[in-house]
């Protein structure tokens, strides 16, 4: 409020000087009552904005700094996969080393361990947490009390809201050697298991608790979806003599495609990262052969071990690997269905 | 669809989908189940796998023993404090930010739109902002848990969406009658959008009230430790993963039952809170998907 005499007078002493006449273009809200009045600075320059919009641009300032300190610098930090790295130096590092520490990783068996792992653990996650809400929405669509659905989709989506150090403390306590999962082995005759420790079980561990946890929060979108369908859709199918599955099959499934597309993307975009929180609070040194995946990896030299170069290379190549993902599934998914995220 | 005639076949679906629903719930809401039951029970029947829908050995000790613990109340206060200041100042960059991307004419909006949506695409990684960090001197101190995830991008599309669908010509008469942009959008907008507010808020909150690795990389002192890293330190024992060395957490590692009060405990406020607030959240998640 302080500032409005200021630009008002900013305002009048320009008035009268200039050599055109601005309207404002369409969208702009007019700062003044008087229509008629004149600037000096050309519109569309970014002298006329700056001085017309001046206190819309001082909003940015904060959220621009956050973004160039928090989100900017750590990427130019990257550089530090190609430049040595001291504790208390630079954070770009000191000088350069070139892709040493991208030949060492390309060289390390652990690497490919953990990229192997990674993709397996992304790529179960994809096939079950990807079809799993489409068909619990359908599902849910079929139940017809109000009151019913409302219940069942406030339970589903409840896992949503827990933090994950909670749902690692559930899993772990439902897998316990005394926890109800052994309970029920022990009742069919089998031997108590130590679930958590053992590497050829953790990827069902972390399948089947992500699909607990996401797949009831995941239907929403579809749900919504499914309220848009044209009723009138289905009454034709009928017309046409198209029973139950065929109905879902022709008009339910194209109906939902493009939220199923959308989501698909997002989706492959976090495939590369991938439930590293969770893995971060389950897996142990004896499950590592089937847990550890790059974000873990590099979590572990980086933080524990403080080879920052040799991290922030591993950590840059999957970030590349993460933007391939999500450019070319957003480019296949133009080209297909002729839409995508931008 | 409810006017089709309900065949046989149509009946027996009809069951079906009824079984595997209910078996969806008692899968969703079982292993809360169990974890009162072990709350509330003697280790001895813990240890002998006898616990599983009810409490065996009813006692209340396992409660008043975490409870007494004066780290678990520091703690659990010290998730407050974040959560408030935290949601406080992502609320207060993430409004601003949106306000202005909702001015369709504003000069360089696309650009300014851009620089929030890359950072969707590359994240700069854990690394580099991990060294930023450090290097700040943020390390130990709240600032490190409220400020490096100050906005979230998605918050911040649904904000804008929000925004650009309000009526322009209230603005169009506030402007007229002389407020500036800031008495514009203190006394205009904001007052119109409570319900996205509100959202926001509540999406924030719970984000920051169930974060627990930004504490895990920068904090290490146990008396800064928010109660998500205390119940961590807990059940890490269990996994034979490195401890962080709490006094309480390596004495009782084993003891399934104080885990299982501590569980109750960090969770209880979420689930008292979770049905007056879910619909919020599904609004908001359905105006952040129309606008992508």
């Amino acid at each position: 409020m302080a500032t409005e005499p200021a630009s008002r007078s900013e305002a009048m002493s320009t008035r009268g000087m200039s050599t055109t006449l601005d309207d404002p273009p369409p969208g702009t809200r007019p700062a003044r009552p008087d229509p008629g009045r004149r600037r000096r600075a050309k519109p569309g320059t970014w002298r006329h904005a700056l001085r017309r919009d001046w206190q819309l641009y001082s909003l940015v300032i904060l959220p621009l700094l956050f973004f160039l300190i928090f989100r900017y610098a750590p990427m130019l930090g990257n550089v530090i996969a190609f430049r040595r790295f001291e504790p208390g130096g630079s954070i770009f590092g000191e000088s350069w080393v070139g892709l040493r520490y991208v030949e060492m990783f390309l060289s390390d068996p652990t690497f490919w361990t953990v990229f192997s792992n990674t993709l397996i653990l992304g790529g179960l996650t994809l096939l079950f947490c990807f079809p799993l809400p489409i068909v619990l929405a359908l599902l849910l669509n079929e139940v017809r009390s109000r009151r019913m659905k409302r219940f069942l989709q406030s339970v589903s989506y409840l896992p949503h809201f827990l933090s994950m150090v909670i749902v690692a403390a559930l899993v772990m306590q439902m897998l316990a050697i005394d926890g109800p999962i052994n309970q029920i082995v022990k009742a069919f005759g089998g031997e108590a298991t130590p679930f958590i420790q053992k590497a050829e079980w953790f990827r069902t561990i972390f399948v089947s608790s992500e699909v607990w946890q996401t797949v009831g929060w995941g239907t929403i979108l579809y749900l919504a979806a499914l309220t848009t369908i044209d009723e009138q859709l289905y009454e034709a199918a009928r017309m046409d003599g198209a029973g139950r599955w065929r109905q879902i099959w022709h008009v339910t499934l194209p109906g939902i495609r493009p939220t199923a597309v959308t989501l698909l993307i997002l989706n492959l975009g976090t495939f590369m990262a991938t439930g590293f929180e969770k893995v971060l609070l389950l897996y142990n040194p004896l499950t590592y052969p089937t847990a550890d995946v790059i974000t873990t990896y590099l979590y572990r030299m980086g933080v524990e071990s403080s080879s920052m170069s040799y991290a922030a290379a591993i950590g840059l190549f999957e970030a590349l690997v993460g933007v391939v993902l999500i450019v070319s599934a957003n480019f296949i998914s133009r080209r297909t269905v002729g839409t995508g995220l931008w | 669809m409810v006017t089709t005639v309900k065949s046989r076949g149509y009946r027996v679906f009809q069951g079906i989908n009824a079984v595997i629903l209910t078996g969806v719930v008692i899968v969703t809401l079982y292993p809360f189940v169990n974890i009162i039951a072990r709350s509330f029970s003697d280790e001895r029947h813990i240890v002998a796998g006898q616990v599983n829908f009810f409490p065996r050995g009813f006692n209340v000790k396992t409660y008043q023993l975490v409870v007494s613990d004066p780290m678990f109340w520091t703690n659990y206060r010290n998730t407050v404090v974040y959560t408030v200041v935290a949601t406080a100042i992502a609320m207060v960059l993430t409004t601003c930010y949106a306000y202005v991307l909702s001015k369709k004419h504003l000069k360089g909006r696309t650009g300014l739109i851009w620089v929030a949506i890359f950072t969707m695409i590359f994240s700069g990684g854990l690394i580099p902002q991990y060294v930023l960090v450090n290097s700040l001197g943020l390390t130990n101190s709240i600032w490190a848990i409220v400020l490096p995830n100050a906005i979230s991008v998605f918050n911040l599309l649904v904000m804008k969406a929000f925004f650009e669908g309000l009526p322009r010509d209230l603005e169009e008469a506030a402007a007229i009658d002389g407020l500036n942009t800031y008495g514009i959008l203190w006394r205009i907008v904001l007052p119109l959008s409570k319900a996205v507010i509100a959202t926001m808020v509540l999406f924030y909150a719970v984000s920051f009230w169930n974060s627990w690795f930004t504490a895990f990389l920068y904090l290490n002192e146990q008396d800064l430790f928010p109660v998500t890293i205390y119940l961590r330190n807990l059940i890490a024992g269990a996994t034979g993963a490195e401890s962080a060395g709490a006094a309480l957490s390596e004495v009782s590692a084993a003891a399934a039952n104080i885990q299982a009060v501590t569980i109750m405990l960090t969770v209880l406020p979420i689930l008292a809170v979770y049905p007056f607030v879910q619909r919020y959240f599904v609004s908001g998640v359905m105006l952040g998907a129309v606008k992508g």
